[in-house]
């Protein structure tokens, strides 16, 4: 089915289908908006899109909304489902509201916002993008992170940065308790200035950029060593 | 064995500790760990050769062998996909990543398969230029790593295959040793060179065949409907999983027998899970006909497959088309004590001695120091397999694969390859018989069906 579309375009999800919507969406020319609406938690919201347009979504969505993106800027006024932003390679995403697991899977580019707490696993796989999270994370976040930046603003939960490779985590309160693997280590100057950088990307102003906790790989599982008691 | 003071008749060898075993025990006893090899499961397990054809006589009639036509064409990903893939034979190069083999060797796996008409597929790495360039429709894996995935690369490929699990090491993670993490290798998958990689054995973004229903719609909102979804697994719970993955949404099911390939993974692993392909095979068609998708959901079988025989049994069992890894390196060279240059052949046997082996045995592959050029990140030893050359050697295989299916698919009466049927064959065990779900040779009994 054809949608008409505009510069700055309303698509009721409802009505049309994710289909329709996401075909909507490709179709926009660069420099355009859209605004979803009666979204109902659907799921593959705005997936897989390369032009450059802002895209407000007034709702609650399912999973992967942003997923697989390369151009998009995206608001989500509401929480989010598993994989928000996953695989993004560019842009912004900022959701209003709480997510939930797997937040910025894989990412490999762009900024993933959540201006509530992400569930567990939360910048797993990370390959290079940034997840900037005003609240809390829960368990396994960061596991196998292998480039780019996690900003957490309130606690993190179990099993921090597990098996991590290159990512750096930054966490403003508590951490229940770092993966195998990972470590504290101390701020620079270049951190601190991160951090605030990511604090103003993110227009977060509840973060002290100079007492967070740094936490990094140990790098003692990048190569096999059993009689290190290294546990395969 | 050399013997000096003893007459080789007065030793005796220990069934539960032989050689090999005294030796795999003492390995672990000095290294503190596993092993860790290339390749599939060595030992025995029952397999298509435990089946033969019954083929026509007077109650049924041939096809003649040299002139009547026999189609080989197969059509895959044709349930929910708007552009499936339309091959020319029913036998595809099964996914092997940039990292494990050399760039040179993926070009030559899709010049090949090119060549023939058929796809072949990236792995857990991501996809080259080189491997996109050559192959005229290219397979893109989304693994649990995914390592190099990227929407442009995604929209680049012909179809898209979520990998679950691998024959080898189903439940496992991929893993690439140190020595074969190049630069180039660990650029693309955004890794630290030389790093020990041990990929993740779970999706990051998915758990469960739920879950799998909304990554696949995912996928297909991304692609735009248009290019068919595969999903692969091991063969263990082949049935639930077959069934699992048709109500995910998937057009084409992959099963990976046990004695399928990798590049690298623990020795125990490779040998002691899983099920052999003969009856991964039996167990998937039989799911897919249960839930009514005969024809509308393909299979796809692999694990140990080598010669046209394998092939026409595994479609007559319910296949539709088979994927080669191992079988296909070998056409490339893989195992031999040379390699060519400008008409010569040139001896590595000394390679395969440096790596405690000798050709046609190695299993080396983890090594990266592939005497022959394939399964190597070094930039030496990859220039001893010439692309040309490897392509025209699996050409010449493909070719020749698909003429053994066809002379027996006329041979049971059939102008059509995908027209074999399990009541063409009968199994020469009774294992085999009892997983085949064909009757032992002379019997009219399945074990398990009846007394």
């Amino acid at each position: 089915m054809s949608v008409q579309t505009d510069a700055s375009t309303t698509l009721d999800v409802r009505a049309l289908g994710v289909t329709a919507v996401n075909r909507a969406l490709r179709a926009l020319p660069d420099g355009a908006s859209a605004t979803l609406i009666e979204v109902r938690g659907a799921h593959n919201l705005g997936v897989g899109l390369f032009n450059n347009i802002t895209i407000t979504i007034n709702g609650n969505t399912g999973y992967y909304v942003a997923g697989l993106c390369d151009g998009p800027d995206f608001v989500i006024n509401g929480s989010v489902g598993w994989g928000v932003g996953e695989n993004l390679m560019s842009g912004v995403v900022r959701v209003r509201g709480n997510a939930s697991e797997s937040t910025a899977a894989t990412a490999h580019g762009g900024l993933v916002i959540v201006e509530g707490d992400a569930s567990s696993r939360a910048a797993i796989s990370l390959k290079g993008g940034s997840l900037a999270v005003a609240g809390n994370v829960g368990h396994m976040s960061a596991f196998m992170a292998q480039a780019g930046t996690v900003l957490v603003g309130g606690d993190a939960g179990d099993s921090l940065g597990d098996s991590l490779y290159e990512a750096v985590i930054y966490v403003g309160g508590t951490i229940r308790s770092l993966g195998a693997d990972a470590r504290t280590e101390e701020l620079t100057d270049a951190d601190i200035t991160k951090v605030r950088d990511m604090c103003q990307a993110a227009n977060f102003d509840h973060i002290n950029a100079d007492t967070v906790t740094k936490v990094v790989s140990a790098r003692a599982l990048y190569h096999f060593d059993a009689l290190k008691d290294q546990r395969y | 064995m050399v013997l000096d003071h003893a007459d080789s008749s007065s030793l005796r060898e220990s069934a539960t500790f032989p050689t090999e075993m005294i030796s795999h025990v003492q390995s672990m006893a000095r290294t503190g760990r596993y092993e860790i090899r290339g390749w599939g499961a060595k030992r025995h397990v029952p397999s298509f050769d435990d089946l033969t054809f019954i083929t026509a006589s007077l109650s049924r009639y041939p096809l003649e062998g040299y002139r009547e036509r026999c189609e080989t064409k197969t059509v895959l990903g044709n349930r929910f996909a708007s552009k499936p893939l339309e091959l020319d034979i029913p036998i595809t190069i099964a996914g092997m990543s940039f990292g494990s083999l050399s760039a040179a060797a993926k070009d030559s796996l899709g010049r090949a398969a090119t060549a023939v008409g058929t796809s072949t597929t990236t792995g857990d790495g991501g996809m080259t230029q080189e491997e996109r360039r050559s192959s005229k429709l290219l397979v893109y894996q989304c693994l649990p790593s995914r390592y190099g995935f990227n929407p442009e690369h995604l929209r680049m490929a012909d179809a898209i295959e979520v990998v679950v699990g691998q024959g080898a090491k189903p439940g496992g993670g991929g893993m690439l040793l140190g020595q074969k993490v190049s630069d180039r290798v660990a650029g693309m998958r955004t890794l630290p060179t030389g790093v020990d990689q041990r990929s993740a054995s779970r999706h990051p973004d998915w758990t469960g065949p739920d879950d799998l229903t909304i990554k696949i719609g995912e996928l297909r909102e991304a692609t735009n409907w248009e290019k068919p979804i595969y999903v692969k697994f091991g063969a263990t719970r082949v049935a639930n999983d077959v069934k699992l993955a048709i109500a995910a949404g998937a057009d084409v099911v992959v099963v990976d027998g046990m004695q399928g390939g990798t590049g690298a993974t623990q020795d125990v692993f490779i040998e002691h899970t899983g099920i052999p392909t003969l009856p991964a095979v039996r167990l998937a068609a039989e799911a897919i006909r249960e839930v009514g998708m005969t024809g509308k959901v393909q299979l796809i079988v692999s694990g140990g497959i080598r010669t046209g025989a394998d092939i026409a049994k595994a479609l007559a069992l319910g296949a539709d088309a088979v994927s080669i890894g191992v079988a296909s390196l070998i056409a490339l060279g893989c195992n031999s004590a040379f390699y060519e240059s400008d008409g010569e052949q040139i001896d590595v046997t000394a390679g395969y001695t440096a790596l405690g082996t000798a050709p046609g045995f190695c299993h080396e592959c983890q090594s990266g120091a592939c005497p022959v050029g394939i399964t190597t990140q070094d930039p030496e030893l990859s220039k001893r397999l010439d692309p040309e050359l490897g392509a025209l050697r699996l050409t010449n295989y493909l070719k020749a694969l698909t003429m053994e299916l066809t002379t027996l698919a006329r041979a049971c009466g059939k102008n059509d390859v995908h027209h074999l049927e399990p009541e063409d064959l009968v199994a020469l065990t009774i294992e085999a018989a009892a997983m085949a779900k064909v009757p032992l040779a002379g019997t009219s009994w399945i074990p398990g069906q009846s007394f």
